[in-house]
């Protein structure tokens, strides 16, 4: 089994290494691109979602933050270095006030919380135009350079997004199957006991938060310089709504789920959008078929068929004969 | 020094008093037993001593210190265990994750976010130490999901053990198992050292007696008789209230 995750892990990965040389164009690299950095969006929202159990409508609001803390220091003339940084702090800082004022709350009241946190930011971005640029959003030029190498060439800029992905993917992993991931999925199911073991469940859904921020910077950062423009569209609860439905109809509290989320949405979105005009109800019937076929997500639902198959396959057990 | 001391506990919820001025004392090793009609209050007081609910006035000691005011976690931490009436484990996991948690809880470890928990080796040995003292580690990787009650019985008490406590608070350890199982948790509480002091709750009295030195019998939140097994079972207002004429 383990060989089998290894075989299938290294097939994965030369597949994304190669597919810059494989793809019939520049725009599916840069559509590779936007699937790279929405599911690390996607994961951030997971460890919240998934492996805290702690559902958040405003996560788009963090986005956000980091991603016009970008936009505006590059703007103000400051490098990309300390836009990076600044993003990042700034991300970190607005977990930290997002896990504050919604940790008072789990279940409903913690969703309806993050919504209106979503919401105050999306009104911020939409009035506060000395810093945001309102409507017209920030328009941004030219993308770092690590290490001398440019990243402005879609391939280029696609093998940065997959090497961030990569780390912010093993990151995800070390932390779901360490003790504190542990302790964490231990808050998602028995929070009281959890309590009465000698965990402080508050401070554990607090640095979860803190991740989950962490990660949703990164992938803000990732999007601004793809986009090379920020605007109130990208905070807004339709990007809350949707990076929480690559979350679940891949597979919430999976590893590979979010990731399958977030290729359903941007294909959808960004190639099948092409052929049909309707791509949005495409999209929601897809949504609802998951739901109604696969409730657990694309991930752990094909898991399960796959086992059920496998099982119907294999020889039925030698019948024992019945003493009479 | 008791290893547990309970002061004048007062718990009103609204105009409902479901804790009227209990006071509690119990030595260390003793096996205490609570008793009591249904709505008597004790689970309540259990709640109240593990810091689940917050007393209205009164106070708790735990082995000379005073913890009304500790934070319910911390409570584990300076040797209070509890397991529950309701069977409250980690569904999704194995027996032995159960009880590693139960562990990891006291560990600093806990605040880990870089090695793999499987990479704790001391925790899973303990863990498997705890289980087999339950006479379950032959089914340690088991999911909970293929387990019977009784087992997942042994493996709430499991985790309460494997924290190695000083007080232990079972809550009707007893309820919903079979004979047969019954006979197994019996001979598994007899079984624990006397270092560890028990407090429990429990409703079935042939196996409660057996084990009980010291009984209180609750009623409406009150002491109304406390004593040895004998003072207990012959005092007239114990046939009044619970055991019936």
């Amino acid at each position: 089994m383990k060989s089998q995750r290894l075989i299938a892990l290294a097939i994965g990965l030369l597949a994304l290494v190669t597919l810059p040389h494989w793809m019939p164009g520049v725009y599916y690299v840069n559509v590779a691109s936007q699937i790279l950095f929405s599911a690390i969006f996607a994961m951030g929202l997971n460890v919240l979602a998934g492996y805290g159990g702690l559902v958040s409508l405003g996560h788009a609001g963090l986005f956000g933050i980091a991603a016009y803390a970008t936009g505006y220091m590059l703007q103000a003339g400051y490098g990309h270095p300390v836009a990076i940084l600044t993003a990042l702090a700034a991300g970190l800082a607005a977990a930290a006030v997002y896990a504050v004022l919604s940790l008072r709350a789990t279940g409903i009241g913690f969703i309806m919380i993050t919504l209106a946190l979503g919401e105050i930011v999306w009104g911020l971005a939409y009035r506060w135009i000395s810093i945001t640029g309102g409507d017209n959003g920030i328009n941004l030029h030219g993308r770092p350079e690590p290490f001398g190498f440019s990243l402005v060439s879609v391939n280029a800029f696609y093998y940065a997004t997959l090497v961030i992905f990569i780390l912010s993917l093993a990151m995800v992993t070390v932390f779901v199957r360490s003790p504190m991931g542990a302790a964490l999925m231990g808050t998602r199911d028995q929070p009281r006991r959890m309590n009465a073991l000698g965990f402080h469940v508050w401070a554990i859904r607090f640095w979860a938060c803190m991740f989950s921020g962490l990660l949703t910077a990164i992938a803000a950062i990732l999007f601004v310089y793809y986009q090379q423009f920020i605007s109130p569209q990208a905070v807004d609860l339709t990007a809350s709504a949707e990076v929480l439905l690559m979350v679940i109809s891949g597979g919430a509290g999976t590893l590979l789920g979010p990731i399958v989320g977030a290729t359903l949405v941007i294909v959808v979105k960004s190639v099948v959008s092409g052929f049909i005009e309707r791509w949005n109800f495409l999209l929601g019937a897809i949504f609802v078929a998951i739901v109604i076929l696969m409730p657990e997500g694309l991930v752990p639902g094909s898991v399960r068929l796959w086992r059920l198959a496998w099982r119907k396959r294999a020889p039925a057990p030698a019948k024992t004969e019945r003493v009479t | 020094m008791s290893a547990l001391t309970v002061t004048n506990l007062c718990k009103a919820f609204g105009g409902l008093r479901v804790t009227a001025n209990v006071n509690l004392n119990v030595e260390p090793g003793e096996r205490r037993l609570i008793i009591g009609p249904n709505g008597a209050g004790k689970t309540t007081l259990f709640n109240l001593i593990t810091g689940e609910l917050t007393p209205d006035s009164g106070s708790i000691q735990l082995l000379g210190t005073d913890i009304t005011k500790t934070p319910s976690r911390r409570r584990p931490h300076l040797g209070m265990a509890r397991t529950y009436q309701i069977i409250t484990l980690f569904p999704n996991d194995t027996i032995i994750h159960n009880v590693s948690l139960a562990l990891l809880g006291l560990s600093p470890a806990r605040w880990n976010p870089l090695t793999d928990i499987k990479h704790q080796g001391h925790l899973i040995d303990d863990a498997r130490a705890a289980l087999e003292q339950v006479g379950l580690s032959h089914i340690a990787e088991r999911p909970l999901t293929q387990t019977s009650y009784g087992e997942r019985r042994r493996v709430e008490i499991a985790m309460a053990l494997a924290q190695k406590p000083k007080v232990l608070l079972l809550d009707e350890p007893f309820a919903g198992l079979s004979i047969d199982e019954r006979r197994d948790v019996q001979q598994l509480l007899l079984a624990i050292p006397r270092d560890v002091t028990i407090v429990m709750i429990e409703h079935n009295m042939d196996v409660a007696l057996e084990f009980a030195e010291r009984i209180t019998l609750l009623h409406f939140g009150e002491v109304i008789v406390e004593g040895n097994r004998a003072e207990v079972v012959d005092n007239p207002r114990t046939r009044e209230v619970y055991l019936g004429h």
